[in-house]
């Protein structure tokens, strides 16, 4: 955008008092002869009797000139800026014109106003009709008369609620939230294997719900489930329950106010309802992973709407999730772990970490079947009067882990197929062993999380084909 | 006019697309709908003779008026009953 012409320029708005205050000082400086454009950002009368005023009711100008405060002064020379001020200050304006005794009857000085352009919604409309958003996903024109919302159901957008419509603007602000280009690729979405960019991230999240603060947490999640070993693909494909279930660990979590305390793996939280919907809409849209299509499952689970918790890290010695998993401290990541729906555990009774890590390991044998062994992946969710237990014995969460280790070796004779008048169990030739583990190394993961009061823990059991030939749990660091 | 920013991985074209049309009628629930504009019901009688003839299924449902939509319990209907509908516009 070229500027007017040589002298100065003064971008001004009726709203502003300021504004306003300085307008005889601009009819001053007309009359001393200053080359002076006035330019106004509200009214195209004001200011009234001066011989120059160009007409920014559109705000393209002041877009370009990236005005943000009114009264704004550009000094310009051969047609560029080389020099700006803004507010009134008396000294300050003579010095800029080169001129003397300007606004004698006015205050020494007064700051000015935000400028138009600049306001909340206003902005990023501007950005989006004069700014490189560098936004390049396809447009979806509606009828006129058609509903917003009814339009993403009826065009197959929706996890079976309503989505937020995902406009240029709302789109335009979800981008902000991360530094990211909108054009970067950060994975490839099974099941169609299609390259997913950040923009087509920020469409999913608006649809979703979330604010543009989530941005990062969201694109650490895509990423993890584009990773081969997550295997996105089996997920979707396999006629058993599970989804993707998101653990955030890390400083983001309070930042941006997610819940690991009462009800966290419930509804009610924006943040944790959103995320893993998020993930869940990209899966959907992006990678083509429709319910009766590939997605095979035959009942599913709720989690597959939405399953996203942060892990309660701040008042307890227990490792989170992400450091057990190689994320160094105090750096926040996502964990994305094949799971199903949330198995409570009850145990109101036990006092000694050895008996309620005996009450863990009876619930945890009957992933997928109380006679399968290294067959399911688990994730065990403790809550914090059941860490209270152990962390008052002196058990961190790895202790637990290999004392559940123990606990859940599976003598082999019960699990045989036949035995208790049950067809199912373990094939004859994995019997030769005295015990089998109940999981495989590294198939069995602890979080804490949870309200203050209850003695109720939980597990959310995890896939049949977990570990190399499944699914193993992936985690991301969140990036800016 | 409201416009969308398209959440897909854009596969597929903008505008939506129409059901895949059925490469044979054997075996499917035809229904004929009468949206009650005048004579519609002689275009659709010699339908339904003609399908009957070939054996296919056929059923008969009726708007009250042309000049609105169906309304949703028959629209439920057709949609429980039939695979395919032949709606009658003639006048």
């Amino acid at each position: 955008m070229n500027y007017p012409s040589d002298g100065f320029v003064a971008v001004v708005k009726r709203d502003c008092p300021t504004c306003s205050m300085v307008v005889p000082v601009l009819r001053d400086l007309v009359n001393r002869q200053v080359s002076l454009i006035t330019v106004t950002q509200d009214d195209p009368t004001f200011p009234s009797d001066l011989p120059q005023v160009i007409d920014d009711t559109t705000l393209e100008r002041s877009f370009h000139w990236q005005i943000e405060t009114v009264p704004t002064v550009m000094k310009i020379k051969n047609g560029r800026e080389t020099d700006r001020i803004v507010g009134w200050h008396r000294q300050e304006w003579e010095t800029f014109m080169g001129q003397s005794d300007l606004g004698q009857e006015l205050i020494p000085m007064k700051p000015g106003c935000g400028a138009k352009n600049v306001e909340p919604g206003i902005a990023e409309e501007l950005a989006i009709l004069y700014g490189d958003t560098g936004m390049t996903a396809r447009h979806v024109r509606l009828g006129e008369f058609e509903d917003d919302i009814e339009a993403c159901f009826a065009r197959g957008w929706s996890d079976g609620l309503p989505v937020v419509p995902p406009t240029a603007v709302r789109v335009y602000r979800m981008l902000q939230g991360t530094t990211r280009r909108p054009d970067e690729i950060i994975g490839v979405m099974p099941p169609n294997l299609a390259p997913v960019n950040v923009e087509k991230v920020a469409v999913n999240a608006v649809m979703a719900g979330c604010k543009p603060e989530y941005m990062p947490v969201v694109l650490a999640a895509v990423e993890a489930a584009c990773e081969d070993p997550f295997n996105m693909h089996g997920i979707l494909a396999t006629t058993y329950h599970v989804g993707p279930v998101v653990v955030v660990n890390g400083p983001v979590t309070e930042r941006i106010n997610m819940n690991s305390g009462i009800n966290a793996l419930g509804q009610g939280n924006r943040a944790n309802a959103t995320i893993g919907r998020a993930l869940q809409l990209v899966v959907r849209n992006v990678g083509g992973g429709v319910p009766g299509e590939i997605d095979r499952a035959a009942q599913g689970n709720p989690g597959k709407y939405t399953f996203c918790f942060a892990e309660r890290e701040h008042d307890t010695e227990w490792e989170p999730l992400a450091a057990q998993l190689g994320v160094e401290s105090g750096k926040s990541a996502v964990t994305l772990f094949c799971g199903s729906g949330v198995y409570p555990i009850m145990d109101q009774i036990s006092r000694t970490p050895e008996s309620l890590a005996r009450s863990f390991a009876m619930t945890l044998r009957t992933v997928c079947h109380a006679k399968y062994a290294i067959v399911a992946d688990a994730m065990l969710a403790v809550s914090p009067e059941h860490t209270r237990v152990f962390e008052q014995a002196g058990w961190s969460k790895q202790r637990l882990l290999q004392e559940l280790e123990q606990l859940l070796l599976m003598p082999t004779a019960p699990l045989a197929r036949g035995v208790d008048g049950n067809d199912e169990g373990m094939p004859d030739f994995v019997l030769g062993a005295p015990a089998l583990p109940k999981f495989r190394p590294g198939g069995l993961l602890i979080v804490r999380v949870g309200g203050n009061a209850g003695m109720f823990s939980s597990v959310i059991a995890g896939w049949p084909a977990s570990g190399a030939t499944g699914s193993v749990p992936v985690t991301r660091e969140v990036r800016s | 006019m409201t416009i969308l920013i398209d959440p897909t991985a854009e596969q597929k074209p903008a505008v939506r697309e129409r059901l895949p049309r059925p490469r044979d009628l054997a075996g499917l629930t035809i229904g004929l709908l009468d949206i009650s504009k005048l004579r519609g019901d002689v275009f659709l009688n010699e339908l339904e003779a003609n399908l009957s003839e070939r054996g296919l299924t056929v059923k008969r449902y009726k708007k009250p008026t042309f000049a609105r939509p169906a309304p949703v319990e028959l629209q439920q209907k057709m949609v429980a009953e039939c695979d395919v509908v032949i709606e009658a516009l003639a006048d």
